[in-house]
Parts: structure tokens; C-alpha cells; sequence
């Protein structure tokens, strides 16, 4: 009890650490800059001691339970034994992967629909589109964004194949897309990208990038470590215009199917 | 009172329906895929309950404090009307938060061990420590130059594809210049530098912004500030790579 108790005290400690800049950049703007009261200063105050001390929590939480498995399994899917090389091989097949693409896929899911920013914004979306916006609908659009990702990124990570190619012609589809897609949904789909991976997904993801670029033969996990991260940033820019045009669409449809009712 | 109270029953219910996908996932590929009971199940629950405590907190502190103080700083910016000031602000607020970000001092590290291995800095604790100091130096500098440039574009209403075209074209350069075992980890960089309690505040700043400015829109010119935020380090790091 008194280990769980002085862990979270340290964390606890990590936390405010890690806010104090945001802190005293505010209340120095507030006092230096703006030089009035703030509304409703009680109920901020305790909002930001609600943040700290979820934040802490959270944190806490997740590498006491969630974290040390996750990372575990990552290590156990990639072992040699599991994915039944025996260290002879010089090449792989990608086909052989299976259980890796699906854990890819749906850890990259869930992690990102538990993601404290992602529920952030998806909570201002529906504020500020006055509701038609879905925070759910949102959140699960970016979900299956990183869901894909990941696992495509996993695909990389086990055929080898260059990354830059990857995202840039990820980048040329998010351009022509924009092209397409609701005006107001634009900005938000291209902020979606960056909030998808922190707190919860980075830790495991990078963790599965590592497992997976250790044991492959010819990978270095130097050089193929690295990348799962800017997938999952990449294809929710995607899915989260798709969802806009989809909406649109049967929007549209609904509209026009009403028409000769009415007329 | 009673009325927050029951808000935060609704709130419990809601983090538990955000958690339960990741359960459902570990659980599975732990019992039926690796044949394996859960271990420390005792303290695993103790981390649950934890984790369902802490999201809920979490997401009452951001409808009281952290929204609210956003929006409240971006309309008393707009009403001041001081344009360096608004800029100085959101410089310093990319920077500060970026700068003791624990996931950038994670990249920068590893980036560090990269080059050092690479052989382009000296193989010595003090030279990586340099290296990897510089470039979180250099991220934070580009996400203070994103926030502020992100700003702009809110005041003057430009259309966010063309300035997110800029930036793709610039990481597209950079990419032929950077070394090869600098690239996963700059393109990986873009999504760790904005942290949990960063994207709440500069979310409500941007739409507190575009609200508070006559003919701008919330939902096209509000949202924005944090696909920059992402953008640029990728193009710093690469560029920080290509230079040392």
C-alpha cells in the first residue's frame, strides 16, 4: 500500500513538472499582459486541480496496469519462437504475419478511442459545430485512421520498404482529398493527425515497432524502429475527411430522397 | 452540487466505454492468441481503476479550467487588440510546452544515439548530450514558430491547405537532404510533440481566436494550430539532421 502510495506521490510530482511551464506562461499573460480578473477564478482553479490530479492518475495508472503487459505482448507476438523463425531465415514472407496485423490494428484503435487530447477535441468540434459533429463519430474516425495505419506501418517495418515513400504519398492523397471535402472539416481532419498519438498510444506503438524491427531478419531497429508514429498520424487526416464525406453524402441523400414527399 | 456530482456519474461511465476497447484487446490476445493468464491481476485492477479515476478527473478539469481559460485569453487578446503581444504569447506557449516534453526529450535522445552511431558527432556522453539538447532546442523554436504562424493564419483567414502544402513540399525537401537514419525519427517527431494538456488549451485558443474575430469561422479557421505544431518538426529535425 505504502509503495502504491509514494509511486503516485511520485508521479504526482512528474506531473506538475511537466505542466509548470503551460502554468506560468498563463498566469504571466494573465498578470503582465491582460491584467484582469479571471471569470469564475474558483471554478478554474479547480478544473486545473482536477486536470493534475486526473493527469496523474492516469499516468500512474497506465504504467502500473496497461502499459507493462502491453509492451510485454508486443515483445511476445514478436519473439522469434511466436512468429516461428528459427534465426536461419534471411527473408520473410508478409503473409505470415497475421496475429501482427491485427494486434497492429487493434491496438492502434483503442488506445486512440482512451486518448485524453483526442476526447479534448473531439469535445470542441461538437461545441463549435453546434452538434453535427459527433464527438463519438469523430473519435471513432481517427480510431480507425490509426488503426490502419499502424498496421500498414507494421507491413513496412516487415517487408523493409522505404518510409518517405509512404508518407509522401500519403501527403498527395490528403491534398487531393482536401480538394473534395467539406470546407469545415478541413482544419480539424489535418489537427487530427497530431493529437492521435500521445499518452497512450506512443509507449506501446514504439514498443511494437522495436519488438518487430529487432527480430526480423534484415531490419535494424535503428532504421526501422521508427516510423509506426507518423502513420498514425498520417492516416486520420484521411479517415476523418472520409467520415466528413460521408456524412455529406448521405446528407444529400437523405435530402433528395425527401424531396418528391414533399413536393 | 448534486448536479456535478451526477455529471461525474456520467462521466465514470463514459471514460469506462473509452477503456473498454483496450481491455477487450489485451485480454484477448493474452488469453486466447498467446495462452497466457493476466499477471498481477490484483495490480492491474488497482491500474484500471486508477487510469478510470484519472480520465474522468481529467475530462471535469478540462470543461472548467483548461477550455475556459483558452477561450477567455483569446477574446481578451482580440479585445486588447495588441498583435505582438497575441504572437509573443503563442510563441512562448509552443515553446514552453514543448521544450520539457517528455516524449521530445525521449526523441532526442534516441536521435542522439542515432547519430552517434552514425558517426557524425563523437561517440562520447558529452557530445550526444549536446546534440540532443540542441535539437530539443530547435523543435521547440519550430513549434513556437508553428503557433505563431497558425495565429496568423487565423487573423487573416487563409485557407489552411495552402499553407499545409508549403509545409508538406518542405518536408519533401528535407527529406532528400537528411541523413536516412535520421528520417523515421524526424517524421516520428511531428506526432509527439504536442502533449495531453497542450492540444486542449491551444484548441480552445483557436477557436476562442476565430470566434472573437468578425468573418472568421470557428470550425474552418479555428482548428489548425496543431496540424502546424506536428508539421514543422518534422522539417527542423530533418533540417537539424542535414546541417550537423
Amino acid at each position: 500500500m505504502i509503495d502504491k502510495l509514494l509511486s503516485l506521490w511520485h508521479t504526482l510530482l512528474v506531473t506538475i513538472w511537466d505542466i509548470l511551464p503551460i502554468i506560468i506562461i498563463l498566469v504571466g499573460s494573465q498578470v503582465l499582459l491582460i491584467r484582469r480578473p479571471i471569470a469564475n477564478l474558483p471554478r478554474v482553479l479547480l478544473g486545473f486541480f482536477f486536470v493534475l490530479i486526473g493527469l496523474t492518475f492516469f499516468i500512474e495508472g497506465l504504467e502500473r496496469a496497461l502499459f507493462p503487459l502491453g509492451k510485454l505482448m508486443a515483445e511476445q507476438l514478436t519473439a522469434p519462437a511466436f512468429l516461428g523463425l528459427d534465426g536461419s531465415e534471411t527473408s520473410v514472407d508478409w503473409t505470415e504475419f497475421g496475429w501482427i496485423y491485427l494486434f497492429a490494428a487493434t491496438i492502434g484503435f483503442s488506445t486512440t478511442i482512451a486518448e485524453p487530447s483526442l476526447i479534448a477535441v473531439a469535445m470542441k468540434a461538437s461545441e463549435v459545430s453546434g452538434g453535427a459533429i459527433q464527438p463519438w463519430g469523430l473519435r471513432v474516425a481517427v480510431a480507425i485512421g490509426v488503426a490502419i495505419g499502424i498496421a500498414l506501418g507494421a507491413f513496412r517495418i516487415i517487408t523493409g520498404t522505404p518510409l518517405p515513400y509512404y508518407i509522401i504519398t500519403g501527403y498527395v492523397f490528403v491534398l487531393i482529398q482536401t480538394w473534395y471535402a467539406p470546407r469545415t472539416i478541413v482544419a480539424l481532419a489535418y489537427d487530427s493527425g497530431g493529437v492521435t498519438t500521445s499518452t497512450v498510444t506512443v509507449p506501446l506503438v514504439a514498443a511494437l515497432g522495436l519488438g518487430l524491427s529487432s527480430h526480423i531478419p534484415g531490419r535494424n531497429p535503428m532504421l526501422d524502429g521508427f516510423g509506426l508514429i507518423a502513420f498514425a498520424s498520417l492516416f486520420p487526416m484521411m479517415t476523418v475527411m472520409g467520415y466528413a464525406q460521408l456524412s455529406a453524402w448521405a446528407a444529400r441523400r437523405a435530402a433528395r430522397a425527401a424531396e418528391p414527399a414533399s413536393s | 452540487m448534486k448536479a456535478l456530482i451526477l455529471q461525474i456519474v456520467v462521466s465514470l461511465f463514459d471514460s469506462f466505454r473509452d477503456l473498454a476497447p483496450i481491455i477487450a484487446v489485451i485480454a484477448f490476445f493474452q488469453l486466447v492468441v498467446l495462452g497466457q493468464p493476466i499477471p498481477n491481476l490484483l495490480d492491474m485492477l488497482w491500474g484500471m481503476f486508477l487510469v478510470l479515476i484519472g480520465l474522468t478527473l481529467f475530462v471535469q478539469g478540462l470543461k472548467l479550467g483548461l477550455f475556459p481559460i483558452g477561450e477567455s485569453l483569446a477574446w481578451d487578446f482580440a479585445a486588447k487588440g495588441s498583435l505582438i503581444w497575441l504572437l509573443i504569447f503563442a510563441f512562448a506557449l509552443g515553446f514552453g510546452t514543448t521544450v520539457a516534453e517528455p516524449a521530445l526529450i525521449a526523441v532526442a535522445n534516441e536521435a542522439a544515439n542515432v547519430a552517434a552511431v552514425g558517426g557524425w558527432i563523437s561517440d562520447e556522453p558529452a557530445a550526444r548530450e549536446d546534440y540532443a539538447y540542441g535539437l530539443r532546442i530547435t523543435v521547440a523554436l519550430s513549434v513556437g514558430a508553428a503557433i505563431v504562424i497558425g495565429v496568423i493564419r487565423i487573423l487573416r483567414g487563409f485557407p489552411i491547405q495552402n499553407l499545409i502544402i508549403i509545409g508538406y513540399i518542405g518536408v519533401v525537401i528535407m527529406t532528400f537532404f537528411a541523413p536516412p537514419e535520421i528520417i523515421g525519427i524526424a517524421y516520428d517527431s511531428g506526432g509527439v510533440t504536442t502533449s495531453t494538456i497542450t492540444v486542449p488549451l491551444v484548441a480552445a485558443l483557436g477557436v476562442g481566436l476565430a470566434s472573437s474575430i468578425e468573418g472568421r469561422n470557428p470550425m474552418i479557421d479555428g482548428f489548425g494550430l496543431i496540424a502546424f505544431a506536428s508539421l514543422t518538426p518534422m522539417i527542423f529535425v530533418m533540417g537539424y539532421g542535414a546541417l550537423l
